[in-house]
């Protein structure tokens, strides 16, 4: 793989294992706005299906300040196969 | 901006999934006529880079965060109908493996943050930058074409939000306006500042496919 494509895959890693537990922790926008506007409520409980990683974290490591770090390591990994794969999906068979 | 389960009701759900559903097979179909086998690991990185980028919340006024969504720089790098690609699959690994987006709301993320969001950039982008721009002028266009994209997509988030009946128009639309006006200032200088990087570093990475 070309030199530029893991540089930017180990910013990614990198933004992901060490930026994230410094993100803000604060309600996004459209959370804030479901707070505000007392909506918020809508949500809770309603999951239809329970994710790995909910909240971007590892549950077994709940309490570990790599929780998050895995996760988005983990999480950025994913990404990169999934499109990859899909990318080359598409690209079979195709007429050159 | 991920919606969770429950914000919207089943009408909205399910047209928004079809709507979405039909324009990524659509997406699908163009990306493959213009995808070189060079362009595959750059789709896959910047679909990673999108990822972490993501769960980087930067605090905006008032105790609320945003965070970037990416779309304006997938667009702006590899064209409209390659970014759905790329922001569908990140918004399907958050949605299925971190459970940000539910489910039932997962066609709607996309039709937000997927869909609004890159075509939206991708035309703020061509209406301020022609081809043989200065670098400037470039990165205004892209300040702008990335802030129109958070801002346009709050909009129709809004509006399934009202659709839906969770929160009359009257108070979603100023509301989510507000706060993604401010959010989007974010997006942009991130987007600008991250194009810049690109361009500097390897110019033909990006703007070399971006007519699709």
């Amino acid at each position: 793989m070309k030199r530029e494509i893991m540089i930017i895959l180990l910013v990614a890693l990198a933004v992901a294992a060490f930026v994230s537990p410094f993100a803000a922790s604060s309600p996004d926008g459209l959370e804030r706005v479901a707070e505000d506007h007392e909506f918020i409520e809508k949500a809770e409980g309603q999951e239809v299906f329970q994710a790995p990683m909910p909240d971007y974290g590892i549950p077994s490591l709940a309490d570990s300040v790599f929780s998050g770090s895995v996760a988005g390591i983990i999480g950025t990994i994913l990404t990169f196969v999934l499109m990859l794969g899909l990318a080359k999906t598409l690209t079979t068979g195709k007429k050159v | 901006m991920h919606i969770p389960d429950g914000f919207l009701d089943a009408k909205t759900w399910v047209a928004a999934s079809l709507i979405s559903a039909a324009t990524v097979s659509y997406a699908a179909k163009k990306t493959r006529e213009v995808l070189s086998d060079r362009q595959i690991p750059r789709l896959a990185v910047m679909a990673a880079f999108i990822f972490a980028a993501q769960m980087v919340n930067f605090p905006v006024a008032g105790g609320t965060s945003g965070h970037l969504i990416g779309a304006a720089l997938a667009a702006i790098t590899f064209g409209p109908w390659s970014a759905v690609l790329i922001m569908s699959t990140v918004l399907i690994i958050q949605c299925l493996f971190f459970q940000d987006g539910g489910l039932t709301a997962l066609g709607a993320n996309i039709l937000l943050m997927g869909i609004t969001a890159p075509f939206i950039a991708h035309w703020v982008y061509h209406l301020f930058v022609s081809p043989g721009a200065g670098r400037s002028r470039m990165f205004a266009g892209t300040f702008a074409a990335a802030w129109c994209s958070t801002f346009v997509a709050s909009m129709v988030c809004a509006l399934l939000l009202a659709v839906s009946g969770t929160v009359i128009a009257t108070v979603g639309f100023p509301a989510m306006a507000f706060w993604h006006a401010i959010i989007g200032i974010g997006e942009g200088v991130i987007t600008a500042l991250v194009l810049a990087y690109l361009t500097q570093v390897r110019g033909e990475l990006v703007f070399e496919n971006a007519k699709v």
